[in-house]
């Protein structure tokens, strides 16, 4: 078993960082807010992580807590105008924030500009990594269900009526916004010291677009949904790799291709997600009908 | 004078295509976020015909365009028309083009690889003709011709032809539209075909512009169309034309002053402004905020 | 506290759907809002529930002014309503949906849940049966966990009187209640009304069904192309000829 893990270590490292973005993605999507801004927010978390433990030597533990925390900070002055707009405007701010982001590091001579940082200490281990992961989960998970849980199923639903009901409609979006922004933050510094290294055009739309496609094909229904969604899009290449090289086709197209057909096949057939999937065949096989949990 | 010059001729580009992305916004109300998938395969369609197969340019660009359209038809029927009864069709159909963009990439990216090609030397005569003090290529004055015309036809078509008029019914009020008769599936087919074959073509008209295709030259100018639509209003056509050729203009003399690493700078600073100001835009009618 | 709309505006365009309505629900009572279709009745609800801010005149609950505050604001002030084409949350259940609308009278900080603390659990018992309590009252209580989207359209419109209700408000706004509902579904809506307003609350109840109506209110304001055409006691306004010729007038 040590074995097998150790062999896997790095693909179930990044399974656990993109488990990370997905849920970043999550927390805006549950309330009804799609936003693609996440991508700017883990650099600004990666970047900062960079330079506290490259330049600065602080400990690895600093650098973590200013990944997550100066983001949400970012998020919050971003949020207050741009939460109130229509679905698909929100979409569009946000992409733009997202380029944003990218070009200001790209300009950025401290920074190294578009070449980044490298040699960034290798502090992230496996552990953290799935610590992180297991942190957030328990945050999303205790939220459903709470107080504020039922007024962002509320929001995402119909958010008007929301209002009537006394909830502070626009405090909650911006709160789970910042909530995304600050996982994105932190999976972005475990992933620069991971991989030793963080430059612009690894943040960019696309990075933006593959969160959002693992949270969807996940689902987001349920609070994991979005993790077994990025772990199913990370194994499905690497499984197919060897087949995919024999039919004479690159890992990166072949990546992307399986990202956006999986993608469109969720979204025409499975639209509430991998994770709905075992509620939905319950149909194919007879008893009395499923009592809902109190919440839904 | 000259960056006037070439502020019209980068403009014109960014209208053509950014025209496309505001008609299906008019008609389907979503964000086809696909259209600048068709944009770069098209440019390379055209590269393939010219380069590989020799064909003169002059027929490789309605070519290409129509290959546009039919992908454009394509993208109708298999990610939008399944998603059309949903209540959050908006939501799951910008997911949808979104797929759709990727897997276009992907297979862009398989066939072409994600390195830069040219045009090869001489696909277009190249003589640089003297307005005044300005210099300008007769390739750029004949892209800007050929902006200007396809424009101008579509306009024309939405104004005085009947499926012109059918589609602004359809883009008015769907419902209203089905009852009077119009069979609004075949209005949106052909709304989705017009709009990739223009741009298609803005694709084809881009390679030739700067010499240089590549995979990702879809999201270089997804940003710059996003905020064109939006200066213009979503849903308008005019609106685009206007705001395209407007920040075409900005952002070249934008570089000239400030230098230009700031030239996408120009079409943030534009998008977010609209956004936080008017998002209506400038002709635009659709509801921006939440009720 | 009383409701009291004064002289309120509110226009579309160049469309007046709302001119100078003046009324006034006092506590404890049930003031009906009646009129033909595309009267104002809703926009004015609407208004009144902050969904619209008013282009003119004056909403006070009490002496506090309330037109043109943010809609959750003015339901801290103790507002709650229904609506006419029914906006449940469909993914939630019938309990989930009342359990929606306590939030207001809740009390459970979300660190006490992250700590897993039994103070955390107790409370959310609390907010369940204080949720199955409100729906046993509109006679649901057996339905309180099925999904709002598999009832049926009675069902549906008395879930969203008791979300409304979950709260102890104040003032209860009503639009049309009992739409699509059968006899037996509108006598227990009725005694309902009764009862609320005998718990001191003033209900402002839209209704097409107009024998409801002047059954179980005090008073009766009735709109016409956005204007006040009658205002009085049940009898007073089924006399009116301004008000039979409306009914008669315009195609119901």
């Amino acid at each position: 078993m040590p074995d097998f893990l150790l062999a896997y270590q790095s693909l179930f490292a990044f399974i656990g960082i993109n488990g990370l973005l997905a849920l970043s993605v999550y927390c805006t999507l549950c309330c009804g807010q799609l936003s693609l801004a996440n991508a700017g927010f883990m650099a600004i978390g990666a970047y900062a992580g960079a330079i506290l433990t490259q330049n600065f030597h602080a400990p690895f533990g600093l650098a973590i807590l200013a990944g997550t925390i100066l983001p949400a900070v970012f998020a919050v002055p971003l949020g207050l105008p741009v939460l109130r707009l229509r679905g698909v405007f929100l979409a569009i701010a946000t992409i733009g924030f997202g380029e944003v982001v990218r070009l200001a590091f790209v300009n950025w001579d401290y920074t190294n500009g578009a070449l980044g940082l490298v040699a960034i200490p290798q502090k992230t281990g496996l552990w953290t990594i799935w610590l992180a992961l297991a942190f957030a989960l328990y945050v999303l998970g205790r939220i459903r269900g709470s107080r504020p849980g039922y007024a962002l199923e509320a929001i995402r639903e119909d958010e008007p009526a929301a209002r009537t009901m006394g909830i502070a409609t626009t405090r909650y979006k911006v709160s789970m916004f910042a909530l995304g922004a600050a996982l994105a933050g932190l999976a972005g510094v475990l992933e620069a010291h991971l991989t030793f290294m963080v430059a612009p055009n690894g943040y960019g739309f696309s990075r933006a677009v593959d969160m959002l496609v693992y949270a969807v094909v996940g689902g987001t229904t349920a609070f994991y949904g979005p993790v077994i969604g990025a772990a199913f899009l990370t194994l499905l290449p690497e499984l197919l790799r060897g087949g995919g090289q024999a039919l004479g086709l690159a890992p990166g197209p072949l990546r992307l291709f399986l990202n956006g057909a999986i993608l469109l096949a969720v979204i025409l057939f499975v639209p509430n997600g991998l994770a709905s999937l075992p509620a939905a065949m319950q149909i194919f096989r007879p008893r009395r009908p499923p009592r809902s949990a109190a919440l839904r | 004078m000259q960056q006037a010059i070439n502020g019209i001729f980068l403009g014109s580009i960014y209208a053509l295509f950014a025209v496309g992305y505001t008609l299906v916004f008019g008609v389907l109300d979503i964000l086809n976020l696909a259209h600048q998938a068709v944009f770069m395969l098209c440019a390379f369609a055209a590269l393939t015909l010219v380069g590989q197969w020799g064909m003169h340019i002059a027929l490789a660009l309605p070519l290409a365009a129509a290959l546009g359209g039919i992908l454009g038809l394509v993208l109708e029927r298999i990610a939008f028309r399944p998603l059309r009864g949903r209540s959050d069709s908006n939501i799951s159909g910008l997911i949808s083009s979104l797929a759709a963009a990727t897997i276009f990439e992907a297979i862009a990216l398989q066939l072409f690889g994600p390195d830069v090609s040219r045009f090869p030397f001489g696909s277009f005569p190249d003589r640089p003709l003297h307005l005044g003090h300005a210099t300008v290529s007769a390739l750029q004055l004949t892209i800007v011709a050929i902006s200007v015309a396809l424009m101008a036809i579509l306009t024309a078509l939405l104004r005085a032809t009947p499926l012109g008029r059918r589609i602004r019914a359809v883009a008015e009020n769907p419902r209203a539209a089905r009852i009077l008769g119009v069979d609004v599936d075949r209005i949106i087919a052909w709304s989705f075909f017009i709009s990739s074959a223009l741009g298609g073509a803005a694709g084809v008209l881009f390679g030739l512009a700067f010499n240089s295709v590549s995979p990702d030259v879809g999201r270089s100018i997804e940003l710059k169309g996003l905020a064109v639509i939006i200066l213009g209003g979503m849903g308008s056509v005019t609106g685009a034309v206007i705001a395209g050729f407007a920040i075409g203009i900005l952002e070249v003399f934008t570089v000239a002053r400030i230098g230009s690493s700031y030239r996408d700078a120009v079409s943030f600073a534009v998008l977010f402004l609209i956004l936080l100001v008017r998002p209506r835009g400038l002709l635009g009618q659709a509801a921006t905020r939440e009720a | 506290m009383p409701l009291s709309v004064e002289k309120v505006e509110r226009a579309f365009g160049g469309v007046r759907a709302l001119d100078g309505v003046t009324f006034t629900v006092g506590e404890g009572e049930v003031h009906g809002l009646i009129g033909p279709n595309g009267a104002g009745k809703t926009t004015l609800l609407n208004v009144v529930s902050g969904l619209l801010r008013p282009s003119g005149g004056t909403i006070r609950l009490g002496e506090h002014r309330i037109d043109g505050r943010p809609a959750h604001q003015i339901a801290a002030r103790g507002i709650a309503r229904t609506f006419q084409n029914i906006r449940l949350f469909a993914g939630l259940s019938a309990a989930g949906n009342v359990i929606v609308g306590e939030h207001l009278v809740r009390k459970a900080p979300l660190w006490r849940r992250m700590l897993l603390l039994p103070a955390a659990r107790a409370e959310e018992k609390a907010a369940l049966d204080a949720a199955l309590l409100v729906l046993a009252r509109v006679g649901l209580r057996e339905r309180a966990f099925d999904t709002a989207s598999a009832l049926s359209y009675g069902e549906q419109r008395r879930v969203e009187i008791a979300r409304a209700l979950a709260r102890s408000p104040r003032v209860l706004l009503l639009d049309e209640p009992t739409a699509g509902m059968n006899a037996a579904e509108v006598a227990a809506v009725e005694k309902l009304i009764r009862e609320v307003a005998a718990e001191g609350r003033s209900v402002l109840l839209v209704e097409h069904n107009v024998r409801l109506v002047m059954e179980v209110s005090d008073r009766i304001t009735v709109l016409n192309f956005g204007k006040v055409i009658a205002d009085g006691e049940p009898e007073e306004v089924a006399r009116d000829p301004a008000v039979i010729a409306a009914y008669l007038g315009a195609d119901t």
